[in-house]
């Protein structure tokens, strides 16, 4: 029972390759030259070793501007997310007995059971209508659609923390804005970070959202103007995958560096909740 | 603790405990608190409800996207369900669905259960399973499409296996596969993490005592494992649905819904009417599968509810 399975260890190292296989030909077809990489064979090593791919990809996809959309886009859902969640959530935390507040968290748990394809099309009228049909509505739509899982994750926390705490503060003087920002906020630390993951990896990956919203296609993210490589250029998979390659790299390697907190996040959404 | 208290605010007791103390106490509620909560709610009516009604309101016209409309009653919904392209999108979503959750659950609980085992290099093993979690959906959805029209043709080819030597992108009886292996491909990791934080939180000495008592691994399973885990299993699978229903991403980045229309999801046949001009009866789509999605995850929690095991 307590000796090393190994006949397990290897079964698993081999289904490792389901995902490292994928990787694997994303980063030897970049590295390869158009013809090598025209022979459909995906598992052959670039030879010769061709970086060329990836200045081309980078004008293409004018990967900089690209970039720091789908960043801008990814911390405008992050902020928000983190600001309007825990507050709605802590008022809804500490008035349960009160109506308006119990209703208020059924009406945004709401949009957990709300396909996205059900708004979609009004939205993209509304955010045109009112000039929100870039980035900055994106980021915001973004948030939205993370608020009921957010608000779920943050009361069902915010029940673990002992209201001793805070009716001790507010005899001291405390008023309950300084509550939130001294006390409750710092204790959220554990699911600030959670709730932050979630919101991040949403939007930073999310392909729907910005195709259908977003009227500017020079201000598209970085998911979106992949969909170049489809069409105009279909046969130069070298550049294409030089391109997958680096809107895939920023967040694995980001995930390798934090993986401790992005697997002690997502387990801890899933326990507290 | 148990997966269903999510999806039931104040259901559990502590809460209805703390409630009734702190009503007798404190009766009035702080003004500020409002300005903690409306301003959210605000913004998440503007941007979410509104739109949402407003869809609701034109499937009852004969709007087009633009110009002017007129009231219609629910002649839109009657066209929808005689109507076979619909019809067939439904039937090929919510088969999709239902395929991919088991599969993705079954492989993701699978995984978890051994990676929890005495292995080596768990940690590792356990990085490596997560990192489909954190890239574009779109983007895998690319790099697969390449794999499944290009070398694994190659490699049927190779070994002389005559079913897979054309592009199963191009069959319409096997397109749909590879939209199951990428959404599963993808999901697995998110579901592997919930169900690894389950399993940490199972005693040991449960798995002891029975193991004393004679019974199998796989009595085990069955009996310790998957009833305190039964929480898990309702929060992986009513996520995983509903985000299988909307499937959207990978289909484009696969089979753009083809060959012909064997792959068109709902999500995607919505979407085409912004643009296809019958924006009003694709309103109407989008409002049945509301009703479609929420009956499916309601009679889910109605299914397993009483199951999970609190410890």
């Amino acid at each position: 029972m307590h000796r090393t399975s190994w006949p397990l260890t290897v079964l698993l190292g081999l289904a490792t390759l389901t995902v490292l296989v994928p990787l694997y030909v994303t980063l030897s077809m970049a590295f390869k030259t158009s013809g090598q990489s025209a022979d459909g064979n995906a598992f052959s090593l670039p030879a010769p070793f061709n970086p060329a791919s990836f200045a081309e990809a980078w004008t293409l996809t004018r990967f900089p501007v690209s970039f720091g959309i789908s960043l801008a886009v990814a911390a405008i859902a992050v902020v928000l997310t983190l600001f309007l969640s825990s507050l709605a959530a802590y008022a809804i935390a500490r008035n349960w007995s009160h109506r308006f507040f119990r209703w208020s968290m059924i009406y945004l748990l709401a949009a957990l059971f709300l396909p996205f394809p059900v708004v979609a099309l009004p939205q993209i009228q509304l955010t045109a209508l009112t000039g929100l049909d870039n980035p900055f509505g994106v980021g915001i739509l973004h948030a939205m659609f993370q608020l009921s899982f957010s608000v779920l994750l943050y009361t069902a926390y915010l029940r673990s923390i002992p209201i001793e705490l805070e009716e001790s503060a507010r005899i001291d003087g405390a008023s309950t804005w300084q509550i939130f920002w001294r006390i409750i906020l710092p204790l959220l630390g554990p699911m600030n970070a959670t709730v932050g993951i979630f919101a991040f990896l949403a939007s930073w990956n999310d392909f729907m959202m910005p195709s259908l919203i977003m009227s500017d296609p020079t201000l598209q993210t970085l998911p979106v103007v992949q969909n170049i490589f489809q069409s105009q250029f279909g046969t130069n998979y070298n550049v294409a995958f030089a391109s997958y390659l680096m809107a895939m790299a920023p967040s694995i390697i980001a995930y390798l560096f934090a993986q401790r907190w992005v697997i002690s996040g997502v387990t801890q959404g899933a326990v507290k909740s | 603790m148990s997966g269903t208290t999510m999806y039931q605010p104040g259901g559990t007791t502590t809460a209805r405990g703390t409630t009734t103390s702190r009503r007798t106490t404190q009766r009035r509620v702080e003004p500020l608190y409002y300005v903690f909560l409306v301003p959210t709610l605000l913004v998440f009516t503007a941007f979410v409800i509104v739109p949402a009604l407003i869809g609701i309101f034109y499937s009852l016209t004969d709007y087009v996207g633009f110009g002017d409309w007129s009231f219609l009653g629910l002649s839109n919904y009657a066209a929808l369900f005689s109507d076979p392209r619909i019809l067939e999108s439904y039937g090929f979503t919510l088969g999709f669905a239902l395929v991919t959750v088991v599969v993705a659950q079954v492989v993701a609980l699978a995984l978890a259960v051994a990676l929890t085992r005495r292995i080596r290099f768990a940690t590792t093993l356990r990085t490596v399973f997560v990192i489909p979690m954190v890239v574009s959906g779109i983007v895998v959805a690319y790099v697969f499409n390449f794999l499944f029209s290009n070398s694994l043709p190659a490699i049927a080819t190779a070994v002389g296996f005559g079913p897979l030597e054309e592009s199963i992108l191009g069959n319409p009886d096997l397109a749909w596969l590879s939209i199951v292996i990428v959404s599963a491909w993808q999901t697995i990791p998110g579901a592997l993490l919930v169900y690894t934080a389950g399993l940490t939180s199972i005693p040991s000495d449960l798995y002891e005592a029975s193991a004393l008592d004679g019974a199998t691994p796989w009595r085990q399973f069955r009996s310790i494992t998957v009833p305190l885990i039964a929480g898990f299993i309702l929060i992986n699978t009513i996520l995983g649905v509903k985000g299988y229903l909307g499937v959207y991403d990978v289909i484009v980045g696969l089979t753009g819904g083809g060959p012909g229309t064997a792959t068109s999801s709902v999500a995607m046949t919505i979407f085409g009417g912004f643009t296809g001009g019958d924006y009003a009866y694709q309103m109407a789509n989008a409002t049945v599968f509301l009703v479609v999605t929420a009956l499916i995850s309601v009679a889910q929690i109605v299914a397993t509810r009483g199951r999970a095991v609190q410890l």
